[in-house]
């Protein structure tokens, strides 16, 4: 187990990220609101560098009371970073991939302490 | 604590786009070959693209015809936010990155700066390099789309000074970079002369006819055509593509389901004509490929002609075997995109398709939906022999490749 000082709490700007090496793993560190969460820079697809993709809002269908549908929509409340590989994407909060939760993001642990924000590897 | 505390390193590259360096971009690609040992096997990638629109003014500059090798400079000289001179195709419908969540598939813009060769050279040497690659087959993007071209003619300029351009400009950048010609199938005749000009030319390695089109391949008019390849002892490749304006996707509304059903549909419409017309009986040296359609495709068609067959065999008299026993004996197919959601019916289309003599290694790379080796690595149910057979060995022998690579 290690641990790493990734940076302090006010250098991540609310809903940005930064991609570390902490020894040989990779590591993706998200802020939103004033949460943080840190996903191994590996997709559960094929392997690729998931963390260097796009932060995208997740989609909604705009359905009405009868059911109609009328496009979609922006859902700006739920963040979801998208692998370059080959799109799918990931919940930034949960790690898990909106359409099956079976496929998740491998999460590491974060601390935040007096402003700094740490993260273990190999827990 | 502090005495256990590491600082981090910010990683050099942040954020993937359409200007990252192909090598950054497929990095972990190369990371896991090398933890694989993929240097000691042979990897034959039967399926990638350039995207040879970008080179468009030098590869009308081979059109033969004057006057519309003339027409061609006027236009690219002189059209504005024009699309390139005489391709047909889907213009504004490419929602293949899905609006920008997969930058590889938008553009390439990464720096080039090495002048010895042509671009397209770098890029796939890159990317073979990435993708650890010995050999890898070089497919046209738009120009995917000619069979559908509305003058028969153009398809014949274009496809002829493409195959030209890419012999003379590009492959000889890199021993490794292959090719199958290009014939514009919709002129039997010339698609023959292509053959013909074509079946000795370094680094070409086979014929390609690309699949969205409305001929049907058992027209008696391709006999001669399908006699010259089989002496060329080259196999001919089917390689699918997507045509939105197909009346029977019409009713698709989004480019998952038309790109979903369009890239089988193509070659399933072609291999039932190929198989139940005799084409394999026809010509029983004659070799051909089925690319880029996926598998899933493959053991339902098996299913369906094996299950009609038995009840109408009169409509098929050529016949001496099961539809399905040709399908899997004398047709090799690509894996990619390769679906994997169920492994037991994975495992069940690679027995029904004898995937250990008949299957290939494809990449598809750059586009959204490219495999890397280790799908075919990492599959549980394969041992290691069939594993080289299909990520190389099986290329190397159906396209008389050297096994040691291209060196
Ligand atoms: S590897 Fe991440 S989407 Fe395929």
């Amino acid at each position: 187990m290690q641990s790493y000082r990734i940076g302090t709490v006010s250098e991540f700007e609310e809903g940005t990220k930064k991609v570390f090496n902490l020894g040989e793993t990779e590591v993706g560190v998200f802020r939103l609101g004033e949460k943080f969460y840190a996903w191994n820079n590996i997709c559960p697809h094929q392997g690729g560098p998931v963390c260097q993709g796009r932060l995208y809002p997740r989609v909604h269908e705009n359905l009405d009371e009868n059911k109609h549908s009328h496009g979609r929509l922006y859902d700006e409340n739920n963040i979801n970073i998208v692998c370059p590989w080959h799109g799918l994407e990931f919940d930034v909060r949960t790690g898990k991939h909106p359409g099956n939760e079976e496929i998740a993001l491998d999460p590491l642990p974060v601390q935040i302490e007096g402003g700094e924000i740490y993260v273990i590897v190999g827990e | 604590m502090d005495a256990l505390i590491k600082p981090a390193i910010e990683h050099p590259v942040q954020e993937l786009d359409t200007r990252t360096d192909t090598r950054d971009y497929l990095a972990h690609a190369r990371n896991d070959a090398e933890k694989k040992g993929f240097a000691d096997w042979l990897i034959v990638d039967i399926d990638a693209h350039h995207v040879e629109s970008v080179s468009w003014a030098e590869i009308t500059s081979y059109i033969e015809d004057p006057v519309v090798r003339h027409q061609a400079e006027m236009y690219q000289s002189e059209r504005v936010g024009a699309p390139p001179y005489g391709l047909n195709g889907d213009l504004g419908l490419r929602y293949q990155d899905v609006g920008g969540r997969i930058p590889h598939q938008s553009s390439q813009r990464e720096v080039v700066e090495e002048k010895d060769v042509h671009r397209d050279v770098v890029l796939t040497r890159r990317a073979m390099h990435g993708l650890a690659v010995d050999y890898m087959v070089i497919f046209p993007t738009p120009m995917l789309f000619l069979g559908m071209h509305p003058q028969t003619d153009m398809e014949v300029f274009l496809s002829r000074a493409y195959n030209r351009w890419l012999t003379e400009r590009v492959l000889p950048g890199d021993p490794g970079m292959v090719t199958l010609v290009v014939l514009p199938f919709n002129t039997p005749d010339e698609a023959l002369k292509m053959v013909e000009e074509f079946a000795d030319v370094p680094n070409v390695i086979g014929f390609c006819v690309t699949s969205t089109r409305y001929k049907p391949v058992h027209s008696n008019e391709y006999m001669k055509l399908y006699r010259a390849i089989e002496e060329s002892g080259k196999p001919i490749a089917f390689h699918a593509g997507y045509h939105w304006q197909d009346p029977s996707l019409a009713t698709c509304n989004t480019f998952l389901g038309m790109h979903s059903l369009g890239f089988a549909w193509c070659n399933i419409v072609h291999m039932t004509n190929w198989i139940l017309n005799g084409i394999p009986e026809r010509f029983p040296k004659l070799k051909s490929m089925w690319v880029e359609s996926g598998l899933s495709w493959i053991p339902f068609l098996m299913q369906r002609l094996d299950d009609q067959y038995l009840m109408r065999q009169s409509e098929a008299p050529l016949l001496r075997r099961m539809p399905s026993e040709y399908m899997s004996d004398n047709c090799f197919y690509s894996c990619q995109p390769m679906e994997q959601s169920n492994m037991k019916a994975l495992e069940c289309t690679f027995e029904m398709i004898n995937a250990k003599d008949q299957l290939l290694f494809s990449s598809d790379w750059p586009h959204f939906d490219f495999d890397t080796p280790s799908v075919i690595y990492d599959l549980p149910f394969l041992d290691e022999q069939s594993k080289r057979n299909i990520l190389g060995l099986n290329a190397a022998k159906l396209f008389n490749l050297n096994t040691n690579g291209p060196k």
